[in-house]
């Protein structure tokens, strides 16, 4: 089998969901990678769920300030034309489908679409954060994670074991082997990572899979 | 009528056991730090903390998680916190998750006389067990109380005599819904400005939602991660 993708190809591929005058919430781990891959050509506002829209790069040493943080408590800085504004108000844009896309990772996602990633039974439960807001009320939902766990087990599955994070709710899936589209009928690969069969992706995914009648290769720009 | 108070403790008069306290901020960021600090020196126990996240081991809302004065947590979010983790595992601690949005709207809602609403968030999901579902234009949403607390101790950049408050940047986050929901609102804030040197057009929380107001005699403000670019 071909190398699998690493997690900057992920984001760099997630990155061509993003179009111009988006308003886009990225989630913690590969979905923050998706930043660096936007072309600055776009213009596209980055939400931060604690209060702000137009979330900028890190600071510099002497612009660091403890009154402006992201969801994932780091530092950062707001770009010009961002707005500071209260969780609820963060939360209205959120539920309210003023967020175009939001991409986060799993553990799990079923061919329905239902997502899990917040807790594993019998293991210590930090918190769902906002993650549950996010994909019961972002237009678009995008996942990023690898295509099976450190066991080598698939997951995308038939349906989620553990508890969900939300129903119904996932529209697209970029995996380190391919691009995965929930659809009225299931999962349907439109595009396979360089290197790797369809053949090979249905091989390790632990539900039915459609292949689409466009299947492309992924490219990243 | 003098809503300014010479200090946190002072201004945690009528604080007692038992009691629902809201206490603002978004991890570190934005936390009343000189009224928990007060809150802890105070003894009250068995206290249900309303809070996003529990502070760190030792600073926010951990002080008083050391000091075992906290019975319950409702949070969305506790995972910086390894003594919560301990506590919660051992029983000694209760602990009930929100989705970040829920908890703040119901917190919106009981400072703004709604005893209820519906949401499409946690519909199919572990949060909304036992709870009301219904459908609206065909989707489904789960019914949510409000919440309220005794007191609300919120975090404010500066504030005027009548306690007219204006955050800053993202220390906002949860504080100015928590203002709105305490029977007792606290507000410690960096700066206490003459009456009319708010603009009423940049006032982001009325002072009608704030009884008390304290003037912070220095903050820490720890940063959580500290991420910098070499520019």
């Amino acid at each position: 089998m071909a190398e699998k993708l690493t997690r900057e190809q992920i984001a760099q591929r997630i990155a061509k969901e993003v179009h111009d005058g988006f308003t886009v919430n990225l989630g913690i781990g590969i979905p923050t990678l998706v930043a660096n891959y936007i072309p600055n050509s776009m213009s596209v506002m980055l939400q931060s769920e604690n209060g702000l829209l137009g979330m900028g790069s890190f600071p510099t040493e002497d612009k660091v300030d403890a009154d402006l943080i992201n969801a994932g408590k780091q530092t950062v800085t707001a770009v010009p034309g961002a707005s500071f504004f209260s969780s609820a108000d963060s939360f209205a844009m959120i539920r309210g489908g003023h967020v175009d896309l939001t991409v986060l990772g799993a553990m799990q996602v079923d061919h329905k679409g239902d997502i899990a990633n917040w807790m594993i039974p019998g293991k210590l439960v930090k918190g769902m954060g906002g993650a549950m807001d996010l994909v019961a009320g972002a237009k678009r939902v995008v996942v990023a994670m690898q295509h099976t766990d450190k066991k080598g087990q698939s997951k995308l599955l038939e349906a989620c074991d553990l508890p969900l994070t939300g129903q119904s709710c996932v529209n697209r899936i970029v995996t380190d082997m391919g691009v995965i589209d929930v659809t009225a009928e299931g999962f349907e690969l439109i595009e396979t990572a360089p290197g790797f069969t369809a053949e090979e992706i249905i091989e390790s995914t632990a539900a039915p899979l459609k292949i689409s009648k466009d299947l492309k290769t992924m490219s990243f720009s | 009528m003098n809503k300014i108070y010479s200090s946190a403790k002072e201004a945690l008069d009528g604080v007692a056991d038992n009691m629902t306290i809201l206490v603002g901020g978004f991890g570190l960021c934005g936390i009343p730090e000189n009224l928990i600090h007060a809150l802890r020196d105070s003894g009250a126990k068995n206290l249900t903390c309303i809070s996003n996240n529990a502070g760190v081991d030792d600073f926010g809302l951990g002080l008083l998680l050391q000091t075992r004065q906290i019975k319950k947590m409702v949070s969305s979010y506790v995972g910086e916190n390894a003594l919560f983790a301990e506590l919660f595992l051992k029983g000694e601690l209760e602990l009930e998750f929100n989705p970040q949005g829920t908890l703040a709207e119901r917190i919106r809602a009981g400072g703004a006389g709604i005893p209820a609403f519906f949401t499409p968030t946690g519909v199919g999901t572990q949060v909304a067990e036992g709870k009301e579902v219904r459908q609206f234009d065909g989707r489904d949403y789960v019914l949510e109380t409000a919440l309220k607390g005794d007191f609300a101790l919120v975090k404010a950049w500066k504030a005027d005599p009548f306690g007219n408050l204006v955050f800053r940047k993202t220390a906002r986050n949860f504080n100015p819904m928590m203002a709105t929901a305490g029977k007792i609102t606290i507000a410690e804030v960096e700066e206490i400005v003459e009456l009319g040197e708010i603009d009423p057009d940049q006032v982001h929380t009325p002072g009608a939602f704030v009884q008390r107001v304290v003037k912070a005699p220095s903050l820490e403000k720890r940063i959580e991660q500290r991420t910098v670019s070499l520019g």
